[in-house]
């Protein structure tokens, strides 16, 4: 037993130009204590894999697969069953820390809430565990900075504060969408490597979600790339980074500029992102890839495991036809 | 100095008036120093970059230069010419050399105008009277050197993606065949694979055209990758400037020390083994800056002197310029 296991995830939206296929068949699973990071650009499905799991969902969105965590079937809760899932076993931090806290509210009133809320405890009882909870993140002065509002903290402040919030009740799992992404380098610095002490201090397995292939180089344990809302490759970080054998992570990987080498061309990948509301045909990013054959457009390839433990690739070609 | 440089400016200040909490209608405003005492040089062809945290001043200093935003003192030489006292006849000739690209490509553009407008509004501004005919084909010419095919020219901006957008805003920066383009942070909101398209396109363009560029970013691997020379900005005051290898190779200020070891690189060996140098806190508010050296709040190496004295900029070997007490 996983873990976290994600079965045949998919995602439509019923939306009124049509169904936008936003995941397809997206299988994948997590162990205890590890960080599985899931790259992709913009579009790719990322943030909607999460979201599904967490039963965050917009109203037009339907999920259908299956999501197992510790065993347990938790795809398509009620509102009640989620909740009891929610925060306590699995929590969730947003790529924008200021509109996901509530401007109108002390950041005590809101972490005391999820306290009160999922433990029953006492107001002042659950201020206090605020507070521990706010040093823990290291924010200076957590006693008297738990009554200012949102907007009175920083960006790389705000981060935190969320952070503590989401690990008021200890959950086993941590997912970060994005975490990162609206901050400075220098902060993202700081925040990546809270996140690395909490998983060590409390044991929190994390879902990582990034565009950014540097933050996932040092921070994870596995590496899931997702292309056109389906799993490109995945295996364990050093392996994939060391051979990608997938045409887009290759591509993905040499379009990224290096800060330690100076390529004077960058290269890239032709062509756009696909467009979701074509039910897909084929490899998505088969329109893209320089070693497209006729099979890829007609034929989309599954997720097999290769040789090496624990790596997979969905890709018709074998690795050697990619050199 | 040098007789080559096509832009030089010279101890450009830029402050705006802020009101803070609690002041009264009377109270005076208090200088928020957005941009304090930047000096550089820019030869034709060349490329800056320029690199800091948000907020610390860097599309202020871009936009001073064309008066976008007010200096408060200081030169903006361009081509011998102080861009900060022309009036504005004098100024609007010098406007056709000088073109922007901005970051999010989407907002930039004008929603109601299709692409041909947008792309041919500049020309029409500074041209009137030139003719459909010569629009057009100038249009279609900026539009080849872009890669965006002519037959796109009658739709809307919402109808293209991010890298395309991007794509136009370059063609409208470009078809007054300008000699400067003040690229601020141009590709942060396109996706990986995208703009490695869009700094290929600019650089390629850039040796075509003989273009000189000032590119702000926040992404240290980009701005190195495009640019000749550096300048790192802290809190509006420059606290390093050298050529983009030098700076990257043997960074001298504490701050750009750590700026460099906070970028990520994607190789999980290299990540693991790298001794990374936190920088503690954030950036200080730019209203009460720290007396002496601006960065000795979260800086290492603060001593004494950091607090007392404001570091002047030194200029080491090879034009290396650093602004630090312990620099040698």
């Amino acid at each position: 037993m996983s873990f976290l296991e994600v079965n045949n995830l998919n995602v439509e939206f019923n939306t009124a130009d049509g169904i936008v296929r936003a995941v397809n068949n997206v299988n994948f699973s997590l162990e205890e204590g590890k960080i599985l990071a899931i790259v992709g650009e913009s579009g790719s499905g990322k943030s909607q894999t999460v979201f599904a799991i967490m039963g965050l969902l917009d109203q037009n969105g339907r999920a259908t697969g299956s999501v197992k965590f510790e065993g347990e079937e938790i795809l398509n809760l009620s509102i009640t069953e989620l909740n009891s899932v929610r925060a306590e076993k699995i929590a969730m931090i947003f790529q924008d820390p200021m509109t996901s806290l509530n401007p109108y509210m002390r950041i005590s009133e809101q972490m005391a809430e999820v306290l009160i809320h999922h433990k029953g405890l006492s107001k002042t009882e659950a201020i206090q565990q605020s507070i521990n909870m706010l040093d823990a993140v290291k924010i200076p002065e957590a006693k008297s900075r738990i009554r200012m509002y949102p907007h009175e903290f920083s960006g790389g402040m705000r981060q935190r504060v969320m952070i503590a919030m989401s690990l008021l009740c200890h959950p086993k799992l941590l997912i970060a969408d994005e975490p990162t992404t609206a901050l400075d380098v220098t902060v993202q610095a700081q925040i990546m490597h809270l996140l690395a002490d909490i998983q060590k201090e409390f044991g929190t397995s994390i879902v990582l979600i990034t565009h950014d292939l540097g933050v996932v180089a040092g921070n994870s344990d596995d590496t899931l790339v997702m292309y056109g809302g389906q799993v490109m490759e995945v295996g364990s970080t050093e392996h994939v980074y060391a051979n990608p054998t997938h045409p887009y992570t290759q591509g993905l990987m040499s379009a990224v500029p290096r800060l330690d080498d100076k390529a004077n061309k960058l290269r890239t990948i032709k062509g756009n992102p696909p467009n979701m509301m074509l039910a897909p045909v084929g490899c998505p990013f088969s329109p893209r890839c320089k070693f497209s054959q006729s099979i890829c457009a007609t034929k989309a390839p599954e997720l097999l495991r290769t040789e090496t433990k624990n790596h997979q690739r969905a890709c018709h070609l074998a690795p050697e036809a990619l050199l | 100095m040098n007789h080559q440089a096509i832009l030089q400016v010279e101890n450009l200040k830029v402050n705006f008036d802020v009101s803070t909490e609690g002041d009264m209608p009377w109270t005076k405003r208090k200088k928020l120093k957005a941009v304090d005492d930047v000096s550089f040089n820019l030869q034709q062809g060349e490329t800056l970059g320029i690199v800091g945290e948000s907020g610390c001043g860097k599309s202020t200093l871009a936009r001073a230069i064309i008066r976008m935003v007010p200096a408060e003192s200081g030169k903006a030489l361009w081509l011998g010419n102080d861009l900060l006292t022309l009036d504005k006849i004098a100024m609007r000739k010098h406007r056709k050399e000088i073109q922007m690209i901005f970051q999010d490509p989407l907002a930039s553009l004008n929603p109601r105008m299709n692409i041909g407008e947008i792309i041919a509004e500049p020309l029409k501004t500074h041209y009137p009277k030139t003719s459909k005919e010569d629009i057009k084909s100038r249009v279609q010419d900026v539009m080849d050197k872009v890669g965006l095919l002519h037959n796109l020219v009658n739709r809307y901006p919402h109808e293209f993606s991010g890298g395309q957008c991007q794509r136009i805003g370059i063609a409208r920066a470009l078809i007054l065949k300008p000699k400067l383009i003040i690229c601020d942070e141009p590709v942060s909101a396109l996706d990986v694979s995208i703009q490695a398209q869009v700094i290929n396109l600019l650089m390629e363009l850039q040796s075509e055209m003989g273009l000189t560029l000032i590119f702000i970013a926040h992404d240290l691997s980009i701005v190195k990758h495009i640019s000749n020379k550096i300048m790192v900005l802290y809190l509006g005051n420059m606290v390093e400037m050298a050529n983009s290898s030098d700076i990257y190779a043997h960074p001298r200020h504490p701050y750009t020390q750590a700026l460099i070891s906070a970028v990520p690189i994607p190789d999980p060996e290299i990540e693991k083994n790298k001794e990374l140098i936190l920088i503690e806190g954030d950036l200080p508010s730019p209203i009460n800056p720290p007396s002496g050296c601006v960065f000795r709040t979260r800086c290492q190496k603060a001593q004494d002197i950091c607090a007392n004295k404001k570091p002047a900029l030194n200029t080491l070997n090879d034009n290396h310029m650093v602004a630090c007490h312990f620099s040698a």
